[in-house]
């Protein structure tokens, strides 16, 4: 095991964050979270389980009602400048200054976070991020995809350590979406920490070290993205059939095989990490029935199968 | 001290302010303007001298004040409410810099904007009347000061203000009928006993009246006294405005 990891100081360790709103919505309950420096996290949870309060209340634009927060060790409140000038943030709403080119809406970022004017830099995110040309054109005029990039090359200008994305590609077409993942695996490359808050399992599945699934206000699980895979994977087995069949045997049955496409498939749920999966005896039973074998695979539940499965057992 | 993100808010609403020139900077030069030309020149002939001064020259103080009041409020307001409405102020508030910071670039960038336009109509109004001017750095003084306090007036309304509507409700229904009342057009030492008295109720008065003294060295209120009062404007504007800063008011939820 290396200790190096163990001990080392996480990029942001959340306490017992509760945040109770005005309204008495109670959208972070008791939360602990720490976020390890260099690995990109990924935050999954339904519309208004608390994954933008949580962000919010990391960033500065949420007044936790009780907990600590710190980043690389910082506490946000107490040392905001510190904290927040080495975090960058794309919010979910695609805002920025409309009347502006591109060029200025992101200096201005750079400015604001305390840092010297660097146009060779500037002109680099641009060029990374597709922007360049695009970077006299004011926001207003640019189609929601080049918004979500104008604010990520916001976020990026004051080269941040930790990177917020809240839902970094709502509404925004495939191939966008594959830059994007490019772009943020690139930022991982450099050392940057990355926390990213998405409805699109597939899109965790992708790029994610490790995952965390809030409902209702708490962390329900943190898990290694390929150990929640493995430990909560399950498997189908597919057994397609020459000769299509009109009732499935009560032995097969009795063995948890389930008759779908028309009496073509039998299809086994089996768990990967059981002790004895079966198969072997599945098998033998099927050719003993006298039922002959075209083809057989296996497919494994993606993440979203899992996250259903989840939140499912919990409500 | 983020001087960098001072810098850049600063510059940026300086900028904004510059490309909507026509409608930021053009429009109250022409609108003063007018006033000069109706008050001043047609209307003005047939009055007499007010305390020894041409009413065209007497009004020119009061007039820079009541659009010193109108632009500071307006931009200070417009400035810190526009992030909001758009939603950018979500980068105000996740950025290293503190409330003080906020408060220096915006409230500064809005003042300066009012005491340049202050600066523009002046001039403007040397094409009208004759001006001179006594005391050309309490002159600069007032305007400075009254700018601050107003501009400050301004980003606490921005903050408040959840509705374009709200933005207009202050400047319309309370600045520009004290800033009639108090002094703009008239000395209050022109009304009944009962009415001065009243007068000395209204803040602007005192702005007013210490803006003209710096002219031709005639006040209706003595100028410590406006001195003062503008000195204890600024301080309530801060007041409220740390206040609202340290409960985060309206802008962290």
């Amino acid at each position: 095991m290396n200790m190096h990891v163990e001990t080392a100081q996480p990029a942001v360790s959340i306490s017992n964050l509760s945040k109770t709103y005005d309204t008495g919505f109670e959208a972070l309950k008791s939360v602990n979270l720490d976020i390890r420096k260099g690995e990109i996290f990924a935050l999954l949870g339904p519309n208004g389980a608390g994954k933008t309060t949580l962000i919010g209340s990391v960033c500065g634009l949420v007044n936790p009602t009780s907990g600590t927060i710190l980043v690389n060790g910082h506490d946000v409140i107490e040392e905001f400048r510190k904290t927040r000038a080495v975090i960058g943030l794309v919010p979910q709403e695609l805002t920025g200054e409309r009347y502006e080119t591109v060029w200025d809406n992101v200096s201005f970022t750079r400015g604001l976070f305390g840092k010297p004017r660097n146009d060779a830099l500037v002109e680099k995110i641009l060029k990374d991020l597709s922007l360049w040309d695009k970077r006299k054109e004011r926001v207003i005029t640019l189609s929601g995809g080049m918004k979500r990039r104008v604010l990520i090359a916001k976020a990026m200008s004051h080269q941040p350590a930790i990177l917020f994305l809240d839902e970094p590609t709502a509404g925004v077409d495939v191939e966008l979406r594959r830059d994007m993942w490019r772009v943020v695996r690139d930022l991982k490359e450099s050392g940057v920490t990355i926390i990213l808050t998405t409805h699109y399992i597939e899109e965790a599945e992708e790029m994610a070290d490790r995952i965390g699934i809030i409902s209702n206000g708490e962390i329900i699980l943190v898990e290694e993205k390929n150990e929640l895979m493995a430990k909560l994977g399950k498997k189908d087995l597919t057994i397609e059939l020459q000769d299509p069949i009109a009732t499935l045997p009560e032995h097969l049955v009795s063995l948890g095989l389930r008759l779908e496409r028309e009496g073509t498939q039998l299809v086994h749920s089996y768990d990967t990490q059981a002790e004895r999966t079966g198969i072997a005896s599945l098998m033998a039973a099927v050719s003993a029935e006298g039922l002959r074998i075209r083809d057989l695979s296996t497919s494994q539940s993606s993440l979203e199968d899992i996250f259903i499965g989840l939140l499912r057992d919990r409500t | 001290m983020n001087l960098y993100a001072i810098k850049a808010i600063y510059t940026f609403e300086m900028a904004r302010w510059w490309r909507t020139a026509l409608q930021s900077v053009v429009s109250p030069v022409v609108s003063t303007s007018l006033y000069f030309v109706v008050f001043g020149a047609a209307i003005g002939s047939r009055i007499d001298s007010v305390e020894g001064v041409s009413y065209g020259a007497f009004i020119v103080p009061g007039l820079i004040m009541l659009s010193l009041l109108q632009q500071s409020i307006s931009n200070a307001s417009f400035g810190i409410y526009f992030p909001k409405f758009s939603g950018t102020i979500y980068e105000i508030l996740s950025a290293p810099i503190s409330h003080v910071e906020t408060v220096i670039a915006y409230v500064g960038a809005a003042a300066t904007k009012s005491v340049i336009l202050s600066l523009i109509m002046l001039a403007t109004a040397g094409f009208f009347v004759d001006l001179t001017i006594a005391h050309p750095v309490w002159m600069v003084v007032f305007l400075i000061l009254t700018a601050t306090t107003f501009s400050l007036i301004g980003f606490i309304i921005g903050i408040w203000a959840d509705g374009f509507e709200k933005l207009q409700l202050f400047p319309l229904l309370i600045v520009t009928p004290l800033a009639f009342l108090g002094g703009t057009f008239y000395s209050i030492t022109m009304l009944p006993p009962v009415w001065q008295t009243i007068s000395l109720f209204n803040p602007v008065v005192y702005l007013v009246s210490g803006f003209r003294w710096s002219f031709y060295g005639v006040a209706d209120v003595d100028i410590v006294v406006s001195l003062g009062m503008t000195l204890g404007f600024l301080a309530a504007a801060l007041t409220v405005v740390t206040w609202m800063f340290r409960t985060g008011y309206k802008l962290r939820t």
